[in-house]
């Protein structure tokens, strides 16, 4: 193979003149995780509200939930992107989209917006598979207690709700990290895309992408062996925690 | 808002968007899917094989393709593809395959991993006695998995594989990092010529929803109809 290596290269200046190229990686790896985990907590929220109101006894209130979550998954991640970073500010009123282009780190705000939307449909889903895995009893219970339903849901579901999907949840906050790399195609300068200038500016393309990928590889592990320590701890006693096959990334 | 929306830039590009784009994304999802299942299938039999150096390399292998997201693994392949074709074919350089040919190559070897996942847990669904009876009519290893499990596995994950497909047939779009025309490639290449980003982008979500929604759809109306068969 006529490939010249040169390991070295993680330790030249880059073309910014002050940084090596791997402080540009790690401050690549500091915005895939900014992003990764502020969208996780919109998704989280908006997962969380979608998820219950699809589990309510309303048919209207059903309905919106499930038009809600057909909509963000049925649309490619990419497309979502570009419809929040170049339509919305089209379609808004000129002095709002205007203001809407001249904020600074635009693709880090549109970028968690729309990964949070995005992945917040995929919560909704575990929410509502989880609230409607338990037993009929437990609402019944919590409502002759005399708790309200919002009572209820907050005090008693919700809380065992999350215990049970922890393990699906933890895919989902993996697949968050790896999905925040398509905000590249918006500008931010998340990991993936310092992999990319990098090989542009030394072509040591294979340095920089073996560099991203042990880097994602890291995180990864990371993550996985920091939720199993949680969900061991927030496992509900006397429930077998196996969860089916799904598809995804 | 949509007082300058200009249908007519949609009704204009209709040939290449979908003669030109849908046709590619549409070729790559089907080649991706197939090549993904046979690979990940073989994957998914390594893994459970028992024999250590199999094992570890198809757990491995899986295990890195799912920790990576598919923008890297993208642009992976589209240096990588030229040094492998090199390395099988001895030829004295890289050989240049473009970025079709690499975007094929990248996602059934992508996908692998996560069809691999799927067909694991399919053959693990399978009561460990079939094999043991397989094996007791003197069967050996492979005919009884082209017989008796693999078969079974297939259909009892159908359901999850097409889900997956259709996960597939989104990520298509990604491959709009190397200037290929698909779909979202054709949308965005009109959109930035003809200044209409609204109308284009629009469109295409619109497109991709309508077709990922009704597949979806059938997906869970096949679930159904199995799930009483069995």
């Amino acid at each position: 193979m006529n490939y010249n290596w040169n390991w070295g290269i993680f330790f030249e200046t880059s073309p910014d003149g002050v940084h090596t190229y791997l402080t540009t990686l790690l401050m690549g790896t500091g915005w895939t995780l900014a992003t990764a985990l502020t969208a996780w907590c919109l998704a989280l929220l908006l997962g969380s509200v979608v998820g219950v109101i699809r589990t309510t006894s309303s048919p209207w209130m059903v309905r919106l939930g499930n038009a809600y979550v057909e909509l963000f998954r049925n649309i490619p991640l990419l497309v979502q992107m570009f419809l929040w970073y170049f339509v919305l500010p089209e379609v808004l009123p000129p002095a709002m989209g205007d203001w809407l282009k001249q904020l600074p780190d635009a693709s880090f705000y549109t970028a968690v917006i729309a990964l949070g939307f995005y992945t917040s449909a995929r919560v909704a889903e575990q929410v509502r598979a989880g609230i409607m895995s338990l037993a009929r009893g437990q609402r019944f219970a919590a409502l002759a207690l005399g708790l309200t339903t919002p009572q209820a849901y907050i005090y008693v579901l919700l809380p065992m709700a999350y215990r049970i999907i922890l393990p699906p949840l933890t895919s989902e906050f993996l697949n968050i990290i790896k999905n925040s790399s398509v905000a590249l195609t918006i500008g931010l300068m998340e990991l993936t895309a310092r992999a990319r200038a990098m090989q542009e500016f030394t072509f040591q393309v294979f340095e920089a992408f073996t560099a991203a990928t042990i880097i994602y590889i890291v995180i990864n592990i990371i993550v996985t062996f920091g939720m199993r320590w949680i969900e061991r701890r927030a496992a509900v006693p006397g429930l077998i925690g196996a969860a089916a096959p799904v598809a995804g990334h | 808002m949509f007082s300058n929306f200009d249908f007519d830039v949609i009704i204009r590009s209709l040939p290449y968007l979908f003669y030109d784009g849908m046709t590619f994304t549409l070729a790559l999802t089907a080649f991706a899917t197939a090549g993904g299942i046979v690979f990940g299938t073989l994957l998914a039999m390594m893994r459970l094989s028992g024999v250590p150096p199999l094992a570890v390399a198809a757990t491995g292998y899986v295990n890195v393709m799912r920790a990576v997201p598919l923008l890297l693994v993208i642009f992976w392949f589209y240096f990588l593809v030229p040094y492998i074709g090199q390395w099988v074919t001895g030829a004295p350089r890289p050989i240049q395959v473009g970025p079709f040919v690499s975007s094929f190559v990248t996602f059934t070897l992508f996908e692998a991993a996560y069809f691999a996942e799927i067909m694991r847990a399919g053959i693990q669904s399978i009561p460990r006695g079939q094999v043991g009876a397989a094996q007791a009519l003197g069967m050996t290893y492979l005919q009884t998995m082209g017989y008796i499990v693999l078969p079974q596995a297939f259909r009892n994950m159908l359901p999850v594989l097409l889900t997956q497909t259709i996960i597939l047939f989104q990520d298509t779009s990604l491959v709009y990092v190397l200037s290929i025309t698909d779909f979202m490639g054709a949308a965005s290449k009109v959109a930035q010529r003809d200044g209409r980003l609204v109308e284009m982008y629009l469109f295409a979500a619109l497109v991709y929803f309508l077709i990922s929604f009704f597949a979806s759809h059938l997906v869970r109306r096949l679930q159904r109809r199995i799930a009483i068969i069995r």
